[in-house]
């Protein structure tokens, strides 16, 4: 990736449920074919502030460009139309519990492609052999293990063959060796398709492994204090808060 | 760089079809020449055009080259997946190195499959006053959105009629079975019930002036015009009602129901709509098959307690029912249908983000559910006595 072009870009986001302000004043941008990291304690409103950038929950101030589009500021028809370029991984894998995992590829290529069923199921099989779980098409998404409905997941946001690709969480719940097969997985992906990915994720390894930049999101004074290459913020941030999470509470350690 | 895969927006749509060609020029190795547009929206090859061409040159191998290709997606790879697969099993060597860059390496993680494991699990608890507060004040937001939702759901059903509705017909299927046919036990026995008290509370009063055979007058009207249109309303609003709230309830916990937005398909169209048709369609058949139900518990204790004659019991009810009464109870049962899936799909779509949030909604559902029930039967009493049928 030799030149940079802006593929989601913040501007003075501010995020809240009711009064409860979550995240405010976030400027950001994510680079088309990076992988970019949201990152911050618990409860610092990473999942809520992906939901805003894919469409899912309204910003009470500011925007989201996707491209060049300011998501919430388009009209419906334009939201549903960058709705296809957006493939979500939810923290609980959210597969369509009444459908095998074939069919859950397989269901937004039939209703948006003119395909026949017989080119569904290849095209879902392809896109679980992907994530190797090949000769799985047939299982409901209760038959098989956390980290397969994980990769299932992964499976079903790439049917579409989106722009962008959201994870929320991809690690969580998952042993650090499948974890660390699901990051190899992000990349080959990331390298192979070209793909802007947003990860939430609060696992060092992860983070590590994986991001080209991120943000860190601050629970307490609820907006964004740090930003960056996060190697790079591992030695040169000075913030207390961003170092200590960073080095798992290392030297610096507060309270 | 890759070519430009995403070329899907827009802009491009009258971009040129995809175009296959064969290189002989090596008599082992057959070069395939890939150019244009390799879209799913494109209408692509069989691979049985590369078959043909390798049977009829007796190649060893493929190879390709793919300059040519101006924009390509899983297109593509089902093309390639399906070439591959063909000649892998003969045999024949399948050479990568021309592919798109991105593809190559898709194709290779494709087949490459490991294998591992994962688990997890979560729940939440709030105060008793907590909650009653915050019941209190969602009931008073909660109109508009009951408003919202009713007006969504028309227009899926409006969509529906038009013939645009998009859901799984497969569901609507397994809908009608649940609402329908297994709901007969428990109907037959609740109307069955509901008849022979009915007829035993009227056949006291009425031996008092020796005018028993008006039981039939009194079971017939009572169950064809309301009763059994209420008694169904009301055992569906349980067994019917609350499931569609727990099921969709449970999605919205999982995020399915977010997943079905995320991807352009609209959870009314394609969980509420054929809910509400499924259970309205079937509710008048219900009611239909608890009149009858009902009318044979009034029989049962005409003929076996009051003595009464078979036929004349028969007779008497025939004579006593007005056909407009057959219209108004299945004319209801129909309102309730409704009123009991847009109850239940309406609780469960509003559905909080926990495990208990799903029985709040099963709960919810319900009370919504026999309540409108009770109110809608004593609204259209009210009008057909205003109405005089
Ligand atoms: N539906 C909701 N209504 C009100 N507050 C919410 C809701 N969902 C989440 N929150 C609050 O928003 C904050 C951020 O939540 P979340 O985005 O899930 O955090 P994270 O993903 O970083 O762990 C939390 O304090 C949570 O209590
Ligand atoms: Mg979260």
């Amino acid at each position: 990736m030799s030149q940079k072009t802006p593929a989601i870009t913040t501007k003075n986001l501010e995020i809240a449920y009711g009064d409860f302000v979550i995240q405010r004043d976030l400027n950001f941008t994510v680079n088309r074919g990076e992988i970019f990291v949201l990152m911050g304690g618990s409860g610092c409103g990473k999942t809520t502030v992906m939901r805003c950038l894919t469409g899912l929950k309204a910003p009470e101030k500011g925007q989201v460009f996707l491209g060049n589009i300011s998501l919430w500021e388009a009209e419906q028809a334009t939201r549903d139309q960058m709705a296809h370029n957006i493939g979500i991984v939810y923290q609980s894998g959210a597969l369509w519990s009444s459908m095998t995992l074939a069919e859950n590829v397989g269901l937004p290529l039939g209703e948006f492609y003119d395909l026949t069923p017989q080119e569904i199921r290849e095209l879902s099989s392809l896109k679980l052999a992907l994530v190797g779980l090949s000769g799985f098409e047939d299982y409901y998404p209760s038959e098989i293990s956390g980290g397969m409905r994980k990769r299932a997941g992964v499976a079903r946001a790439l049917a579409l063959d989106p722009q962008f690709l959201f994870f929320d969480e991809p690690s969580a719940g998952l042993d650090p060796v499948t974890s660390s097969l699901l990051d190899d997985l992000i990349l080959e992906l990331r390298d192979s398709l070209g793909t802007t990915m947003v990860l939430v994720t609060h696992e060092l390894p992860s983070i590590f492994s994986v991001a080209d930049n991120c943000v860190y999101l601050d629970g307490d004074t609820h907006t964004m204090i740090a930003g960056g290459d996060p190697k790079r913020l591992k030695t040169d941030c000075d913030d207390p808060k961003v170092h200590a999470f960073l080095t798992r509470g290392g030297k610096n350690r507060t309270g | 760089m890759k070519p430009h895969r995403h070329a899907n927006n827009k802009t491009e749509s009258g971009s040129q079809p995809c175009e296959i060609s064969f290189d002989r020029s090596d008599e082992k190795k057959l070069l395939i020449n890939l150019a244009g547009s390799w879209t799913l929206k494109c209408k692509r090859p069989s691979a049985d055009v590369v078959k043909k061409e390798i049977t009829a040159g007796g190649a060893t191998g493929i190879a390709f080259n793919t300059t040519g290709i101006t924009e390509w997606d899983s297109g593509l790879l089902i093309f390639l997946g399906r070439v591959i697969g063909l000649f892998l099993k003969n045999g024949i060597t399948v050479d990568k190195t021309g592919l798109p860059n991105g593809a190559g390496k898709l194709m290779d993680l494709a087949a490459a499959v490991p294998e591992k494991k994962g688990a997890r699990k979560k729940s939440q608890k709030e105060s008793f006053l907590f909650r009653v507060g915050s019941e209190s004040v969602a009931f008073v937001r909660s109109s508009g959105d009951v408003l919202t939702f009713v007006g969504e759901a028309s227009t899926a059903f409006i969509k529906f009629l038009t013939g645009k509705a998009r859901f799984r017909r497969s569901d609507l299927t397994r809908i009608i079975q649940d609402c329908g046919i297994e709901a007969l036990p428990i109907v037959s026995l609740i109307s069955l019930l509901v008849g022979l008290i009915l007829a035993f509370v009227g056949a006291v009063q009425l031996t008092m002036f020796g005018a028993e055979i008006y039981v039939a007058n009194l079971v017939g009207i009572a169950m064809v015009r309301v009763m059994a249109a209420v008694m169904t309303g009301i055992i569906m609003a349980g067994r019917t009602g609350a499931a569609f709230a727990a099921q969709l309830g449970t999605m919205q916990v999982n995020e399915e129901i977010d997943a079905f937005k995320t991807m352009g398909i609209s959870p009314m169209e394609f969980l509420v709509l054929p809910r509400i048709l499924g259970l309205t369609l079937m509710m008048p058949l219900l009611c239909l098959y608890a009149d009858l139900m009902g009318i044979l518990g009034g029989f049962i204790v005409g003929v076996g307690m009051l003595d009464l004659n078979m036929v004349e019991y028969y007779n008497q009810t025939k004579a006593a029912v007005p056909l407009s009464n057959l219209w108004i109870g299945l004319f209801q049962s129909i309102v309730f249908g409704i009123l009991i899936a847009v109850a239940g799909c309406l609780r469960g779509m509003q559905c909080g983000r926990s495990a208990s949030a799903v029985g709040d909604a099963t709960t919810s559902a319900v009370v919504t559910g026999i309540i409108s029930i009770i109110v809608a039967t004593a609204v259209i009493t009210v009008i057909t006595n205003v109405l005089g049928i």
